[in-house]
């Protein structure tokens, strides 16, 4: 009988890096970030897109519009599993419309949320084009679905868990690769 | 005729002895290990309580009219395995039993099922219309010999009806069977009126609707020197304007169900219309008057009110369902689980408000006589210490809506001997 | 775990702050130009109506279309208290007809939990209101309305003073109110003239009152009940002139209530009757409010009974499960 392994891939300098590189990267790619909307995932997409959308105002000195986007009702797995319970959805109140929208989380996997996100998106206005930022790509993907940006690329085992703990929510920094064997 | 030979059985609960009974009378009662006469069959009835046969006031055998739902004979045969050997059937068919003609064929129909005495009660008024007498005498006269007259399902409302109705009873030792309910006071009521009612939104039945019926029947039956029964008592209310006017010298007799001494009005809350029943279940506050009045003979018989109802009128939401609950095959068991089992009544209790009282409230012939030689042989074997679980399903009524679905109840009839004749033994119809 | 919504003496204070958070989600996910969600796609909701209630089916109809369920509207002519179909047969063609969910409105107290009890039916039940019994959703939305104002559309209602005041003792609003107010922290009276309180009204979680006046400065929240026309023929009160001085909401009476309190009224409103119209129509009145909140808190409880493999209420997964 083995213990689960636990490894941190990423600590908290690592997260730092990942999401500042981010940041450049969206305002290098939308050429200025002048009509960028950031749409973070809850729940942990949604401090992630807080963190770029600030570094992103530091960088330029003025307002980057940053929300919040539930896609748990667009899911197409929902009725395989337990109820969900649905999280905040905030669009900024210039809205979607004609804007470069990038959408965070924290972890692609199978890309399902994604898919979901996308229709969920429709809802509110038609995006110039949407971008896809993650801190993590496992891959596993079940969808012919990319990240634009991605903190790490970190392979992984299904049998493997990922946990991401942010500050705002887990008063600590770090993504911990669990394994059970 | 067979000659049988009890052996063992205990009477109202006393002392064993063996019971030799022939030509449907008690020939014998000799000291237990007696050695049976060669031509006898012998009873085993060692550990059984022997009562006198049951006697029910207050039946709905449905016939003629609704043999879906019961007839004479199904009916007879619930009675029989419920320890009883003489049944009042109701009024309420249709035909309505308002005539000589009528109370007549149901009788007959008792004769022809020779499993108990079948009573008829008349009708108070024409088509329990409360608008003008049924030809009461006439009953009385017929081969039926009527004593018990009453609408019930109906209360006779009009309070000169039922002081004439009292009054004209009168020639023939009759009685009047009131159905105590007061008609304004109860429209389109549900259930009983109270914080149950209140929360499940259910038109409320008041116990006032009840007590104010038996309050002016009582001043009437004073006023006329006539003889009143009411019919299933439900409220603590009731009891006290019994208890009042018995102390007075009034000639009130009254009944109470099974059903109102179990079971109280919060079983509504699963809308479940195997409840709902008229007089509605109450409080536990009355079921515990009903309980002590019934003990200490203020409540002088239980009436089953014994109401089959077909599935569909039960299988529905509440407003829509009938009013009643099978009562025959469950009494003498309700009876032993609320006032024997709870030592408010020994056994001599039980043969007294099952049996000697309704018998004589309904001035039967041949029915709640004591156990003694020389009297007709109608009486009913009881093994108090077993239980049973109330399966519906098993029910010798055609009907089903049994309240106690499920649940397991003390005492089982072993045996009920009907002029001599056992009608059940070992707990089947013989 | 409840399959059903029947009564709201069925929620607890957990399900019911659940219900009135996820019909906020829903809210914010129909800000704009509101198109389907694909929710209950393939999943089928009936609605079977023995009542007439165009608003309250309405109000289903639309919350399940947002989730893309198929609706089926039966309304049925007579109940079996009319000699038409009995409710079991009626159940048991929907049964056939594959429902994952009824919402039931009908005149018999008691008729959803036959429906969902008898073993009719294998679906949900969804009372939408039944006899003088209760009417969950409408409370539900009373609530979603009254922490949206009051209680900066978080939490529970701790504290918050409620007025209910009309016909108490035929009232399923007033029943479903009392519940599930006083479940989620509110203190609730009840103002009424003593014909229309029910016996046994004393036992409820809620003060009783005969005097509408002698509320109005401590409440936040009014909820005027309809007078039914057949009520002033039945003696429950002398007329309806006397009954509207007593016990109408004017708009001199509301002048009395505090700044921030609002009216709340389950419609369809008799104007000049238990509400004046200067009452109806103005900013502290928020009857149209109530139904827009109607929808979302449907499509909320649709969403928990429906949305997952198993019914929501009582049990819920963490979101964290999948990534």
């Amino acid at each position: 009988m083995n213990l689960p392994a636990h490894r941190v891939v990423l600590d908290a300098s690592d997260i730092s890096r990942s999401v500042t590189r981010i940041a450049h990267e969206i305002l290098e790619d939308s050429k200025g970030a002048n009509d960028v909307v950031i749409l973070g995932i809850p729940n942990r997409g949604v401090h992630l897109a807080h963190r770029i959308g600030g570094l992103i105002e530091t960088f330029e000195g003025r307002e980057i519009p940053v929300g919040s986007l539930d896609v748990t009702m667009f899911r197409d797995d929902l009725r395989r599993g337990k109820l969900r319970s649905l999280e905040p959805t905030n669009i900024p109140a210039c809205g979607i419309e004609d804007r470069l929208v990038v959408l965070v989380d924290d972890v692609l996997y199978s890309g399902r949320t994604v898919r979901a996100a996308l229709d969920a998106l429709g809802e509110f206005g038609r995006p110039r084009a949407v971008r896809l930022a993650v801190l993590v790509d496992r891959g596993h993907r079940e969808l012919p679905i990319r990240a634009d940006f991605v903190g790490k690329n970190l392979p992984t085992s299904r049998s493997e868990t990922i946990r991401v703990r942010l500050r705002e929510v887990d008063d600590t920094d770090e993504v911990v690769l669990e394994a059970t064997s | 005729m067979t000659t049988w030979h009890i052996a063992g059985a205990q009477p109202l609960g006393g002392e064993p002895v063996d019971i030799v009974i022939s030509d449907g009378i008690i020939s014998a009662i000799l000291p237990t290990g007696s050695t049976p006469a060669t031509n006898s069959t012998l009873i085993e009835a060692r550990g059984l309580i022997a009562l006198p046969g049951l006697v029910d006031l207050h039946t709905h055998l449905r016939e003629p009219g609704r043999e879906d739902a019961e007839t004479v004979e199904s009916g007879c045969r619930a009675a029989a395995l419920g320890g009883f050997t003489a049944v009042h059937a109701m009024a309420n068919t249709d035909p309505v039993a308002d005539s000589a003609g009528v109370v007549e064929q149901v009788w007959r129909l008792g004769q022809t099922a020779g499993l108990c005495d079948v009573h008829p009660v008349g009708a108070v008024t024409v088509g329990l219309q409360g608008e003008r007498l049924a030809e009461i005498g006439a009953m009385a006269d017929s081969a039926a010999r009527v004593r018990i007259f009453s609408d019930d399902g109906h209360c006779v409302n009009d309070a000169l009806l039922m002081r004439r109705a009292l009054e004209y009873t009168k020639a023939f030792d009759g009685v009047v069977a009131q159905h105590a309910q007061e008609k304004r006071l109860t429209e389109g009521a549900q259930m009983h009126e109270g914080v149950v009612s209140s929360r499940l939104g259910l038109t409320g039945w008041p116990a006032v609707a009840e007590e104010a019926i038996i309050a002016r029947d009582v001043l009437l039956a004073e006023h006329v020197d006539g003889r009143l029964h009411v019919c299933h008592v439900s409220t603590a209310g009731s009891v006290e304007i019994i208890r009042h006017a018995k102390a007075r010298g009034v000639k009130v007799t009254a009944e109470v169900t099974p059903h109102h001494l179990m079971l109280t009005d919060d079983l509504v809350e699963t809308y479940d219309p195997v409840y709902k029943v008229n007089p509605p279940l109450r409080t536990a506050r009355d079921v515990v008057a009903l309980r002590a009045a019934l003990a200490d003979g203020t409540i002088d018989a239980v009436a089953t009110d014994h109401a089959p109802h077909p599935s569909e009128s039960k299988d529905c939401e509440w407003a829509a369902a009938s009013m009643g609950m099978l009562g025959l095959e469950t009494a003498l068991s309700v009876v032993i689980e609320t006032m024997v089992n709870t030592g408010l009544m020994g056994w001599a209790d039980v043969a007294d408000r099952m049996s000697i009282r309704p018998a004589r409230i309904g001035g039967l012939q041949g029915q709640g006589r004591p156990l003694a030689v020389g009297e007709p042989a109608n009486l009913v074997l009881v093994d108090a210490g077993a239980t049973w679980v109330v399966d519906p399903a098993a029910m010798a009524s055609r009907s089903r809506n049994t309240p106690y679905r499920a649940l397991t109840l003390p005492g089982r009839v072993v045996a009920t001997i009907f002029r001599g004749r056992p009608t059940v033994l070992e707990g089947r119809l013989a | 775990m409840t399959r059903h919504l029947l009564s709201c003496e069925d929620l607890t204070a957990e399900d019911a702050i659940l219900i009135l958070d996820t019909a906020k989600r829903l809210g914010e996910l129909s800000t704009g130009p509101m198109r389907k969600l694909p929710t209950l796609r393939g999943r089928t909701v009936v609605n079977l109506f023995f009542e007439d209630s165009t608003r309250t089916r309405i109000s289903f109809e639309a919350a399940a279309k947002r989730l893309s369920a198929d609706v089926i509207n039966f309304a049925a002519k007579g109940s079996s208290v009319e000699k038409g179909e009995s409710l079991k047969d009626t159940a048991m063609t929907l049964e056939a007809m594959g429902a994952d969910a009824v919402v039931i409105r009908h005149p018999a107290s008691g008729a959803p939990y036959r429906l969902a009890n008898a073993g009719w039916i294998g679906g949900s039940v969804i009372n939408a209101g039944d006899g003088t019994h209760a009417h969950p959703t409408q409370a539900l939305l009373d609530a979603y309305t009254m922490r949206d104002h009051l209680r900066g559309g978080t939490g529970d209602l701790q504290g918050l003073r409620v007025c209910i005041v009309g016909d108490i003792l035929h009232s399923r609003v007033a029943r479903s109110n009392v519940s599930l107010l006083t479940t989620l922290g509110a203190d609730v009276t009840l103002v009424a003239p003593p014909t229309l309180l029910p016996i046994g009204v004393e036992e409820w979680p809620a003060k009783i009152s005969y005097s509408l006046d002698d509320h109005l400065p401590e409440t936040d929240a009014l909820m005027m009940l309809r007078v039914q026309n057949e009520r002033m023929n039945s003696a429950y009160f002398p007329s309806a002139r006397e009954y509207s001085r007593r016990y109408g909401l004017t708009a001199s009476r509301m002048s009395r209530m505090p700044e921030h309190s609002i009216v709340l009224h389950p419609g369809p409103i008799n104007r000049g009757m238990e509400i004046a119209s200067e009452v109806a129509d103005s900013p502290r009145a928020v009857i149209i409010e109530q139904v827009r909140n109607g929808v979302i808190t449907r499509m909320a409880v649709l969403y928990l009974l429906l949305g997952g493999s198993e019914s929501g209420l009582g049990d819920l997964v963490d979101e964290e499960a999948t990534a």
